[in-house]
């Protein structure tokens, strides 16, 4: 396995606060990484910085051998990096159907004046698409009338339409209803590991991690304090006391 | 250049006098609309016809006080009291019965609002006041003028424009920095520019606070028109240059900046009078191709801090 | 029913009830003349709108495109070529503006419009040598496709290109707002950002509306000055901006009809009673506006589809 997404002493400080102390992470291609740590310890300032909606003040990342440090969103998207968001970032006056199919048209061509967004093609893909997520009840929803955990979810599916081959998801899970969780994320996995996507995702349910993830980071005021597989890195003792303690009382 | 200068020197320090004078005025309009969007987070479009309508105040208030048979001096407190009059009378009407209802709008609709107004309240100020010009020049007469040394010349210069107004708008701008920053009211307003939500959580009671900084706003755009009534005839249409000039100077020195809409005030006004003297047809362009090049160049305006909006 | 079905069978409804209304009386041809120009230019506004954005100076297009006819008219009097003439100085500018303004939203985008069509309104009044000024400038008898028309065939024409134009870019603007670029300005009234995360620049799509905007009041600006033949620097002006954002929240911004309802409305009350309440005339837009604003906020075609809504439902 080869790395897709290279980050190199990256270092960012708002104000006084270390949001990344001097990262170095390599993704390889085709893996789950999750990314655990405390609130605060640079976690979200990461994904911000690989989207090219922060410029990290030190360090170079390298997606698919291009360097594409401080590059803006727009241009990092197209490489084909996409990312979810920890408050869902929707259309709220569009339908869930509509905003799947202004994912798609972001992809495959927005600039089209006159033949409609549900156009046959894009809306039966959005409905592929919902129907895997089991957001297809709702297709025809105004976003702004979804519950949390649903609005979660169809922000990932908007993210999964861009057809990314690397998914930055920051809390996932949040949101979602305790019950609903396991099935939500098995369904997730499902569909990106169809699609052949790698992915790195926020998370604070070791459950989760432990089930899915193929290697864990521990972030720590801003630096990365453990990395490796699931089983070994949170079985450390460390880890233990400064990540999941806190993990498991938030 | 030194013949340049030889010829045209008291030209150019005429109209750095103008510049100053009318940049005091166009600070005291822009300083009111700044904190109003501040505290509010509305841009009145209607803030220049405050600014018309204090200006035909005073002058009314002014002859009256004239008829009545008191004495010359008495029209400069009369400009004051006609700008507190129309404070106190629009801003609290204004902001009760229209801005108190929108506060939770999208902004445009906001903006849909606030220009509503300033249609409404450009027709009534031509309904009171007609569309003759109206002029009211005791206050410039009574103070005469005053010799300002420029270089080798000597200018003569009215002292109600170059020291009177400068005077009251230093007066206004350090004013409300003390305002501000010394006493519990002007905390309670930073505090609620600054963060709404946790000011109101500690039990600030920002209606109170909106209500009052409106009526203030407005009762600065009042006193600016009335300080410029006696410095020119009044005609209809001055609310919408009004506005569209302090909104340049607004947007130049960044929305929300007291100290920098000074400085820009200045720069605009100046701008603007040396235009008239030695470009007259580019007067009304400059201002806009200052603000216009600013904002190329800084979109956040000069003083104007980006805001990183959290995602 | 679909909603474009209905907007276009009410649409050719009436377009045929105006014919027939301008057959009634010369001057009912020419007030209606000028309303479908006038729908046509808050079109425009109307794609502003959905993006969460208002113009305060789109009469500065209205302007440009009629000054361009007035200029051109000596040299090519000819209507069949000033029209897309006047267009096409109007796309320009609003690309060379739209460039600049496009960075900016809500406020700034508001103001910035409001201060460029003044600033525009103040240089025709000030460059008298070029526009005569406030006298404003006459629009020699013009040729429509080489023919030479008498008075009331002219007019005839100009009011049948105002009706097949409005048709024509209503039926763009529906096809528009359904599409990608339209739905995209939607998006970037209620989260830009997720927009850049996409790869789309939310500034390319508002700037995209922005020119076709300003094509479409530049049309209207040539159809006022055919239909007027005498064009003043007060197209321009902050009232006549106000006007087409007056007709945008009357008419109700939900369909591409309300422009033209509320043009046609506005145009016929106009008529009867600015005369008599000229003084006035600014404060009783205002007041509606407001009252619109604050109590009827789809304007009429809100009110028109909210009863065939229950009409159909029932």
């Amino acid at each position: 396995m080869s790395a897709l997404l290279d980050a190199r002493g990256l270092r960012l400080a708002f104000g006084g606060v270390k949001a990344a102390d001097g990262i170095d992470l390599s993704v390889m291609a085709g893996e789950f990484l999750a990314i655990i740590g405390p609130n605060g310890a640079g976690k979200t300032t990461f994904i911000n910085m690989a989207t090219g909606y922060l410029r990290p003040q030190a360090g170079t990342i390298t997606y698919d051998g291009a360097e594409i440090t401080g590059r803006p969103p727009r241009e990092i998207v197209r490489r084909g990096i996409a990312r979810s968001f920890q408050l869902p970032q929707l259309f709220s006056e569009h339908t869930v159907e509509q905003n799947i199919a202004l994912a798609i048209a972001s992809r495959a061509g927005i600039f089209s004046p006159l033949a409609p967004l549900l156009r046959p093609a894009w809306r039966e893909e959005g409905a592929e698409l919902l129907e895997r997520f089991g957001l297809l009840p709702v297709a025809r929803q105004r976003a702004d009338a979804l519950n949390e955990g649903t609005r979660k979810l169809a922000d990932i599916a908007m993210a999964v339409a861009l057809k990314p081959r690397l998914l930055l998801m920051d809390e996932p899970t949040s949101g979602v209803a305790a019950s609903e969780k396991m099935a939500v994320v098995e369904t997730l996995v499902r569909v990106l590991r169809q699609a052949g996507v790698t992915a790195v995702f926020v998370e604070h349910d070791m459950d989760v991690v432990e089930r899915f993830a193929d290697r864990v980071a521990v972030w720590s005021q801003g630096r990365i304090a453990a990395l490796g597989p699931p089983a070994e890195v949170l079985a450390d003792p460390a880890v233990q006391r400064d990540v999941i303690g806190i993990a498991r009382h938030a | 250049m030194g013949g340049w200068f030889q010829d045209n020197g008291p030209l150019l320090g005429l109209a750095l006098l103008d510049g100053i004078a009318s940049a005091a005025l166009i600070f005291m309009v822009a300083v009111g609309l700044n904190l109003v969007f501040g505290v509010l987070r509305v841009l009145n479009v209607a803030h220049g016809s405050l600014f018309a309508i204090g200006a035909y105040a005073a002058a009314s208030v002014g002859v009256f006080a004239a008829s009545a048979g008191l004495p010359a001096w008495a029209s400069l407190p009369a400009l004051l009291l006609a700008a507190i009059l129309v404070g106190l009378v629009l801003g609290p009407l204004v902001e009760r019965l229209l801005l108190r209802r929108i506060y939770d709008e999208e902004p445009v609709l906001q903006l849909l609002v606030t220009f509503a107004l300033f249609m409404i309240l450009e027709d009534a100020q031509k309904l009171i006041w007609g569309v003759q010009p109206v002029s009211f020049s005791t206050p410039v007469s009574l103070l005469g003028t005053v010799d300002v040394p420029f270089g080798a010349d000597v200018i003569p210069y009215n002292t109600y424009q170059v020291i009177l107004l400068p005077l009251v708008a230093v007066a206004t701008l350090a004013g409300l920095a003390l305002f501000l920053r010394r006493t519990l009211t002007g905390r309670v307003i930073v505090a609620v520019t600054t963060d709404r939500e946790a000011a109101t959580a500690m039990g600030i009671d920002a209606r109170r606070v909106f209500l009052l900084t409106f009526t203030f706003g407005a009762m600065l755009a009042a006193l600016g028109g009335a300080l410029s009534a006696p410095t020119t005839s009044l005609v209809p249409g001055i609310g919408a240059s009004t506005i569209v000039l302090s909104f340049a100077v607004v947007a130049t020195a960044g929305l929300g900046q007291i100290e920098g809409a000074a400085l820009t005030a200045l720069m605009i006004g100046i701008g603007r009078s040396v235009a008239v003297t030695f470009a007259p047809e580019l007067e009304v362009v400059v201002p806009y191709m200052i603000m216009v090049l600013v904002l190329l160049v800084r979109p956040q305006g000069l003083f104007g801090v980006v805001e990183t909006r959290r995602i | 029913m679909t909603l474009p079905r209905m907007e276009a069978l009410l649409g050719l409804l009436v377009a045929a009830l105006l014919v027939l209304a301008a057959l009634s009386t010369p001057w009912m041809k020419f007030v209606l003349t000028i309303a479908l120009a006038k729908g046509i230019a808050v079109l425009g506004i109307l794609l502003l709108l959905r993006a969460g954005q208002v113009s305060f100076g789109h009469a500065l297009y209205v302007a440009i495109g009629a000054y361009s006819v007035a200029f051109l008219a000596p040299s090519i009097p000819d209507a069949a070529l000033l029209l897309p003439a006047a267009a096409l100085v109007a796309t320009l500018a609003g690309a060379l503006i739209g460039l600049f303004v496009s960075r900016y939203r809500e406020i700034f985008f508001g103001m910035l419009n409001l201060a460029l069509s003044m600033v525009f309104y103040s240089m025709l009044e000030k460059f008298y040598h070029l526009t005569k000024g406030t006298d404003g400038i006459r629009v020699p008898p013009l040729t429509a496709a080489g023919m030479t028309l008498d008075r009331v065939t002219f007019e005839w024409t100009v009011f049948a290109t105002a009706l097949v134009l409005a048709l024509a870019f209503g039926a763009f603007a529906r096809a528009y707002l359904l599409s990608p670029m339209g739905e995209a300005l939607g998006a970037i009234k209620t989260r830009e950002t997720r927009l850049e995360f996409m790869g789309v620049s939310p500034r390319r799509v508002l700037l995209s509306a922005y020119i076709l905007s300003a094509m479409m009041a530049g049309c209207a600006g040539a159809l006022v000055a055919m239909t007027t033949r005498h064009v003043t620097p007060l197209l321009s002006y902050w009232t006549a901006s106000g006007e087409l954002v007056f007709i945008a929240i009357l008419g109700g911004a939900g369909g591409v009809l309300g422009p033209f309802l509320g043009a046609i409305a506005y145009e016929l009350v106009r008529v009867y009673a600015a005369a008599t309440v000229a003084d006035m005339w600014q404060m009783i837009l205002g007041a509606v506006l407001l009252l619109v604003i604050l109590f009827a906020r789809g304007g009429i075609w809100g009110l028109l589809s909210a009863r065939a809504g229950k009409g159909a439902g029932a």
